[in-house]
């Protein structure tokens, strides 16, 4: 796995930290982890110790990014752009930067792209199991908070992801931001990355409790069209989102260069 | 035979006789009545006489686990306050990375993961206690549940634990009617009720609890027991002299 590799320690245990009987089933992870879920990834005692060659090894992360997410009367809308870079080299125009943790459950992904997914992944069955065990789907918030936690045990090694945890429960539309320093916040409104401020713009001046779907697509889509449009780093398409009380659905794909013709045409 | 040593072995004809053994345990404790009616879950436990000298308020069966839940239990003590513990930590646990209270069958499920991990390891023996637990989930509705030392679960109306469990049960099941549990007089009505077929010496013996929708947990007041009571032998008195030709 890219942590382990970057580490040069041996691959990480999937199984719980030595000293914790089987039958006290305390855990600290977060949620109720069952003896043979194999859900603890606390590392072995070993791995950061022994490495000698330093810890700032460069890994090339997905920092360059706009990603946003906003709640408003019908539920929450994603949009993304789809631009890897390396450097100054644009690695992909093509990346898929929203996770699909459940057919009702958004992760945005920003940061380093393995991080992202892999932790994504993993809650994709954390929330699963929860879903089987209490027999009701997870609540956004208990689903931030799994991720939360399960990053915050990684706090200070390397961990590189911030990710907007979008959905609908009982209590209505949810928006979360968690990152891999141990913040999670609610909020109605968040964008992430480089291009973030610019988006943060657009989003502020147009944006309305009261707004249709289309009208609220559309803003989400000139707002990334408009990060794109200034900074280096994000670019390729935008992905959009909706997120509603049935689940979520892939709204539009658009590149952006399309965008700015049809902007540019109707300006003129 | 010897297959009641060690608790993980199972015998030739398929029993686990430490956790049969703890079943009798149980079935030495106190009694324990549990009634769900449509918006309040009454619990009643037998007093046991106290000495003297004893201070009455310190054996308290029936204990709260959080805001929405509260149980009571028959058998051993000891066993059970362990239980009890774990369960509220749990509860707690559970809001932290849930932010959501407990449901009181999430709850139960807990408590009964716990006490079946008894009964598979080596050198430990079964927890002595069944428990009632009841309580009201966060959309309202109210549940009543009912464990027991192999770590099984059954949700129940109505249901009695401990000595004279069977007398209890029967009792309940010719008079649980849906109707009357629909308000809360009916349902604390008919646990008290339940309970005086075994309790010597009426009112003075009981302990109820009370847990309405929306509101923790309350243990009725002596006087107020006392009040049923005598409600209920007056509306016997009727019942016999209206048979009398």
């Amino acid at each position: 796995m890219a942590l382990a590799d970057i580490l040069h320690g041996d691959s990480i245990h999937f199984q719980r930290p030595h000293g914790l009987s089987f039958s006290s089933g305390q855990n600290d992870i977060g949620f109720r982890s069952e003896f043979g879920d194999g859900n603890n990834f606390a590392l072995k005692a070993s791995l950061g110790g022994g490495c000698d060659d330093g810890v700032e090894k460069k890994i090339e992360f997905l920092h360059g990014t706009t990603t946003l997410a906003f709640k408003f009367q019908h539920g929450v809308i994603v949009a993304v752009d789809s631009r890897a870079t390396a450097g100054a080299y644009i690695a992909s125009q093509t990346v898929k930067k929203v996770i699909e943790i459940n057919p009702y459950l958004l992760g945005t992904m920003a940061g380093g792209a393995a991080d992202c997914s892999f932790w994504e992944r993993l809650l994709a069955k954390q929330c699963r199991v929860y879903e089987l065990r209490n027999k009701e789907r997870i609540s956004v918030a208990a689903a931030s908070k799994l991720l939360a936690n399960m990053v915050y045990q990684y706090k200070g090694m390397g961990l590189s992801m911030g990710t907007m945890v979008c959905g609908w429960d009982k209590t209505g539309p949810g928006l979360y931001y968690v990152d891999s320093e141990g913040n999670r916040v609610c909020g109605d409104l968040f964008a992430v990355g480089s291009g973030s401020m610019y988006a943060y713009g657009t989003l502020d001046s147009g944006l309305r409790q009261d707004l249709t779907v289309d009208e609220a697509c559309e803003l989400a889509r000139r707002a990334i069209y408009q990060a794109t449009y200034r900074d280096a780093y994000s670019g390729g398409q935008v992905n959009l989102y909706h997120v509603h009380s049935e689940g979520w659905t892939r709204v539009s794909q658009d590149d952006v260069l399309k965008l700015h013709q049809h902007y540019a045409e109707n300006n003129a | 035979m010897s297959y009641d040593r060690a608790i993980t072995v199972f015998s030739p004809d398929g029993h686990l006789f430490q956790v049969e053994y703890a079943q009798e345990a149980v079935k030495k404790g106190s009694t324990v009545v549990g009634v769900r009616g449509k918006t309040t879950v009454v619990v009643g436990v037998e007093k046991k006489s106290v000495a003297k000298l004893q201070d009455d308020r310190t054996v308290r069966k029936i204990c709260v686990l959080d805001d929405n839940v509260f149980m009571a239990f028959a058998g051993l003590t000891a066993d059970a306050r362990i239980v009890i513990n774990r369960a509220r930590v749990e509860c707690q646990s559970h809001r932290l990375t849930v932010e959501d209270p407990v449901t009181v069958e999430y709850i139960t499920r807990f408590i009964c993961n716990l006490k079946q991990r008894y009964t598979q390891s080596n050198g430990r023996r079964p927890f002595g206690i069944s428990s009632l637990i009841a309580g009201f989930d966060f959309d309202g509705t109210p549940h009543l549940y009912q464990t027991d030392p192999s770590g099984t679960y059954h949700a129940w109306k109505a249901n009695a634990i401990g000595r004279s469990a069977k007398t209890v049960r029967e009792f309940l099941e010719k008079n649980y009617k849906e109707e009357h549990v629909q308000s809360d007089e009916g349902a604390i009505k008919l646990a008290i009720k339940a309970l005086l077929e075994v309790v010597q010496s009426g009112g003075k013996n009981i302990e109820l609890a009370v847990m309405r929708q929306n509101e923790p947990m309350k243990i009725l007041d002596p006087e107020e027991i006392e009040r049923h009571v005598l409600a209920l032998e007056k509306e016997k008195e009727e019942t016999e002299k209206k048979k009398k030709p």
